[in-house]
């Protein structure tokens, strides 16, 4: 192998650059690809089989390669790819790989890759004559055009006008629905989104290789590669070579070669003759071929160009459901059926290749020894060996033996192995097809895909008006949807469970304020907001009164809890419902879909206003005098402002409502302000409240101060199989009233067993002992498993008020079993607790009016 | 990704939407009247045909507003689309 002194299309010689390939200093030029111009350089193998480590070299000369893998550290990072698709410059740096990445590689940036959406009328995968001419036609319709070629040099004769893009060294990844088309540019590290109304295949045909003795070896390569050698690269694939080809474009390239000064002997096996075997050592040294007369010859070559056949290129064609057909003369698979009316095949890509004897495997020699899946070792041998042990399917074969299933994907020997199936089988050729084919046509990075929607732009963050504050007084945020909260406000280093023990007894002592901004917020006007709201809660809202609060639970048709809440109402027909903070966006959904798909001639319209206002919750026993002194022209003795009502007036200087509701149990003000003014009413507060012992607490503190109280965290004490009956929430349920969603499901046969999973406290009898979240409940610890379940803990904590650890859990029957004890079978010992009910602290109520 | 006709704003993609089910599954004018296993029957019974299929989308991310789709289930194209409670256009 060596470079000719001229010749080669697509290399410019006037500008020679340098490249490493393990360790070792080349030379080559732009416009080769690191397999071409290894070749130029006289490398012949220098590859391993990742499984059988057998010496391997180039065999193609595109990304169907099964054998030349590398890895390419400058000038960038790519862990593993074909050198036939990685393009030459000067100082790359690579290394063989056998088939496999080496993580160790990774860097620890990945530049980013951007993405780009692109709208044309017609798309063109691959820039061959079929494909140009195609781009071409459209153009001169007036179309938008995009034509994407996997090739890194430029592609030939495309109109050049402005709505003709060509994008070159890109690929295909996948062709979708409706024209939706993933395009991955490789240099550039771009992904093209591309919606296109007509979609055209034109990614023309691959050859196929012949299962014979030793054809794994260097120097066993596809007619194909060793033409393109002489024609794209100007390089000599090698001095004595064998052709054997089953076709005419196979015979064709015999004529390539010889022209370029290779000393050809070309055996076709459409007149019979048959290379039977390949043998030598790190690269091919003969080749014996059997002549139709029964003549035995053994040749010495350095090269055994190999064409089998050529198949349609219908990659991206399959993995869209298109349907393949059989062709006995061209012995390929070729498109059959319409397919979407959008999507066409013209080329190659479309049959238009020679016909083909039909030769897929020789039968002599050794069948372990005849490869057909380089990449994963695999030979006739595994085949049968599949087939012997019962299976018939080639997808079955597929999977017991890996075949197809490499990088490569079983480009070139995939309809090579359906065909051997099917003699083996005793069956007709194209009586099974290749396997099926997915995106991504040719590996793409996890990095590319990710492209810039990583780290912070993974997912939108949402931050409240008082973000900042908690940045600079150091809280630990927890992620809710995509809400940061505080977590907690560590002092001084203090550990998490420090810190939210200090909270919780600040709150229960003395005030405690949290910024509950997050809380959905949702306005429901019109003259039918009451009736609506009634069919969506268990409860009555139309009967609320103007400035009163009334808390809601909403099921799901099934009777199961969906989310929670409370609804003031602010006006006749003008009310305002929260939600969780992760439940909003699918609240407003529901309310909506009712409306609109059900009950049109309500007259009602919801409007998100999450973002409007900011909410502060002010709780604990001092919370009115911190109130006060922040304050204030609300009246706020609990005769003029009682439990469940709000009051619109002033706070810090500006408009605020004033919400009596509590999550913790204490004396509570719920501060809602326009979001504008929410860090200022906070910092007034704070300042009000400091010597008064106001501290902030996160949600660390509000979820053990909730579950004190047996307040349930729907999505966390619930998980879409729990009944407002399961929860002890009778008391909120009024079937009384008229239907809502869910009502009947809630006299269902499995929703009034008595045995289903309730809401109950647990006590550890080791006071200190602290039950995992999630841990299962049983009855007995008997030690045998399995032992039946009986339910689970769904909260956990320590509870500073109670001076030990509690649990919420759902267990069996748990409304009768108050008093029992459980246990819960762990890795590290058992934790007994007894059953209690949910309301731990001030099941009285006491504290609420502070 | 599909591209969805949506009857107010155009063709969109996908990602865009939420689907909905069956379309034309009316909620019971009074489920008090349906036995457990009526009421089973509209609560968790759809149809899965192969073929022409009357469904609900909502166009979530675009104009909010539900509409419904005879869709095939083998091609996924789209026949048509209409406004929630009209007959499917034959």
């Amino acid at each position: 192998m060596r470079r000719l002194p001229t010749g080669g299309t697509w290399i410019d010689r006037s500008r020679p650059v340098r490249f490493t390939f393990d360790g070792t200093t080349h030379e080559g030029f732009p416009g080769d690809t690191l397999a071409s111009a290894l070749w130029g350089s006289g490398v012949v193998g220098g590859f391993r089989s990742p499984i059988l480590g057998r010496p391997r070299g180039v065999m193609t000369d595109g990304p169907e390669e099964p054998n030349a893998f590398v890895a390419v550290f400058e000038p960038w990072v790519d862990l593993i790819a074909p050198a036939t698709t990685v393009p030459l410059v000067d100082g790359l740096v690579a290394a063989s790989r056998p088939g496999v990445a080496d993580l160790a590689d990774a860097p620890a940036e990945r530049p980013v890759a951007r993405h780009v959406h692109r709208h044309v009328e017609t798309l063109v995968v691959g820039g061959g004559h079929a494909g140009v001419t195609a781009a071409t036609e459209a153009a001169t319709r007036g179309d938008r055009v995009l034509l994407v070629d996997e090739h890194h040099v430029p592609v030939e004769d495309t109109p050049s006008r402005q709505d003709v893009t060509v994008l070159v060294d890109a690929t295909a990844l996948g062709v979708y629905d409706d024209g939706y088309v993933v395009v991955h540019e490789r240099p550039a590290g771009r992904i093209w989104h591309v919606r296109a109304a007509r979609v055209i295949l034109a990614t023309g045909a691959l050859e196929r290789p012949v299962a014979l003795a030793g054809n794994d070896l260097p120097g066993v390569v596809l007619s194909s590669a060793a033409a393109h050698a002489v024609e794209r690269y100007g390089v000599l694939p090698g001095e004595r070579a064998v052709v054997f080809a089953t076709n005419d474009w196979g015979i064709a390239a015999a004529g390539v070669l010889g022209e370029a000064g290779v000393e050809i002997t070309t055996v076709d096996a459409r007149q019979g003759d048959l290379v039977v075997t390949a043998r030598g050592g790190d690269r091919v040294r003969d080749v014996e071929v059997v002549r139709s007369d029964g003549r035995r010859d053994v040749l010495e070559a350095d090269l055994l160009a190999v064409s089998g056949g050529w198949n349609p290129n219908l990659t991206l064609w399959r993995a869209l459901g298109g349907g393949l057909r059989y062709d006995d003369e061209r012995a390929c698979f070729v498109p059959d059926g319409d397919g979407p009316a959008w999507l066409s095949t013209v080329g190659a890509a479309a049959g238009a290749v020679p016909p083909s004897a039909s030769v897929w495997s020789v039968e002599e020699g050794d069948d372990a020894e005849k490869y057909v899946d380089l990449q994963r070792d695999q030979t006739v041998a595994d085949v049968r060996g599949a087939l012997d042990r019962g299976l018939r399917s080639v997808e079955h074969v597929k999977r017991a033996t890996y075949i197809g299933t490499a990088i490569d994907q079983g480009r070139t020997g995939g309809v090579v192995v359906a065909e051997i199936v099917n003699a083996l089988l005793g069956d007709a050729p194209g009586a099974q097809g290749p396997t099926n084919a997915r995106p991504p046509a040719v590996p793409v990075t996890y990095a590319a895909l990710a492209g810039p929607f990583r780290g912070d732009l993974l997912d939108p963050v949402r931050t409240t008006p008082i973000h900042d504050w908690h940045l600079e007084r150091g809280a630990a945020f927890e992620d809710v949807g995509q809400w940061k909260r505080p977590w907690f406000f560590p002092r001084d280093g203090e550990p998490m469970e420090e810190a939210v023990a200090r909270e919780c007894l600040a709150v229960r002592n003395s005030g405690g304020a949290m910024d509950a901004s997050t809380l959905g917020k949702i306005e429901v006007v019109g003259p039918d907001a009451g009736a609506f709201l009634d069919r969506m809660y268990t409860n009555r809202m139309s009967n609320l009164a103007i400035g009163a609060i009334r808390y809601g639970l909403m099921l799901g048709l099934d009777g199961m809890v969906l989310d929670d809440g409370v609804a003031m109402r602010l006006a006749e027909a003008r009310y305002l419902v929260t939600t969780t903070t992760s439940g909003a966006a699918m609240v407003l959904d529901r309310f909506e879909e009712w409306l609109q798909t059900e009950w049109p001639e309500l007259r009602v319209s919801c409007t998100s206003v999450t973002e409007q206002w900011a909410v502060v919750a002010v709780n604990g026993p001092r919370a009115r005098e911190v109130v006060v002194a922040a304050g204030t022209d609300v009246d706020l003795t609990p005769e003029a402002f009682p439990f469940m009502t709000f009051r619109d007036g002033i706070v810090a200087g500006v408009p605020a409502r004033l919400a009596r509701v509590s999550f913790s149990g204490e004396l509570a003000y719920e501060l809602h302000v326009a979001g504008w003014h929410g860090l200022h009413v906070w910092e007034a507060l704070m300042a009000a409240g400091a010597p008064l012992g106001l501290e902030p607490y996160g949600t660390g503190a509000m979820h053990v101060l909730r579950a004190e109280k047996g307040y349930v965290i729907v999505g966390q004490d619930t998980d879409g199989t729990v009944t407002p009956h399961d929860l002890g929430m009778d008391w909120i349920v009024n079937p009384g009233k008229g239907d809502f969603v869910g009502r009947r499901s809630l006299t269902r046969a499995d929703t009034i067993r008595p045995d289903r999973k309730q809401l109950v406290a647990l006590l550890p009898d080791d006071p200190e002992a602290l039950l995992p979240e999630g841990a299962q409940l049983v009855i007995e610890d008997t030690g045998a498993i399995p032992m039946p379940m009986a339910g689970h803990v769904t909260s956990s904590y320590r509870s500073p008020a109670l001076g030990r650890t509690f649990a919420l859990a759902m267990l069996e029957s748990g409304h009768g079993m108050h008093g029992r004890t459980v246990f819960a079978p762990l890795p590290e010992g058992t934790i007994a607790a007894t059953v209690a009910g949910p309301v731990l602290y001030d099941p009285e109520g006491a504290r609420r009016d502070g | 990704m599909l591209l969805i006709p949506c009857p107010w704003c155009g063709p969109r993609d996908e990602i865009e939407f939420r689907y909905g089910g069956q379309a034309h599954v009316d909620y019971p004018a009074d489920p008090d009247t349906l036995t457990d296993e009526e009421w089973a029957d509209y609560l968790f019974m759809r149809d899965n045909p192969k073929g022409e299929f009357a469904e609900r989308w909502f166009h979530t991310a675009g104009c909010r507003r539900w509409f419904n789709a005879v869709r095939s289930t083998v091609t996924y194209g789209f026949r048509a689309t209409y406004p929630p409670f009209t007959e499917p256009p034959s």
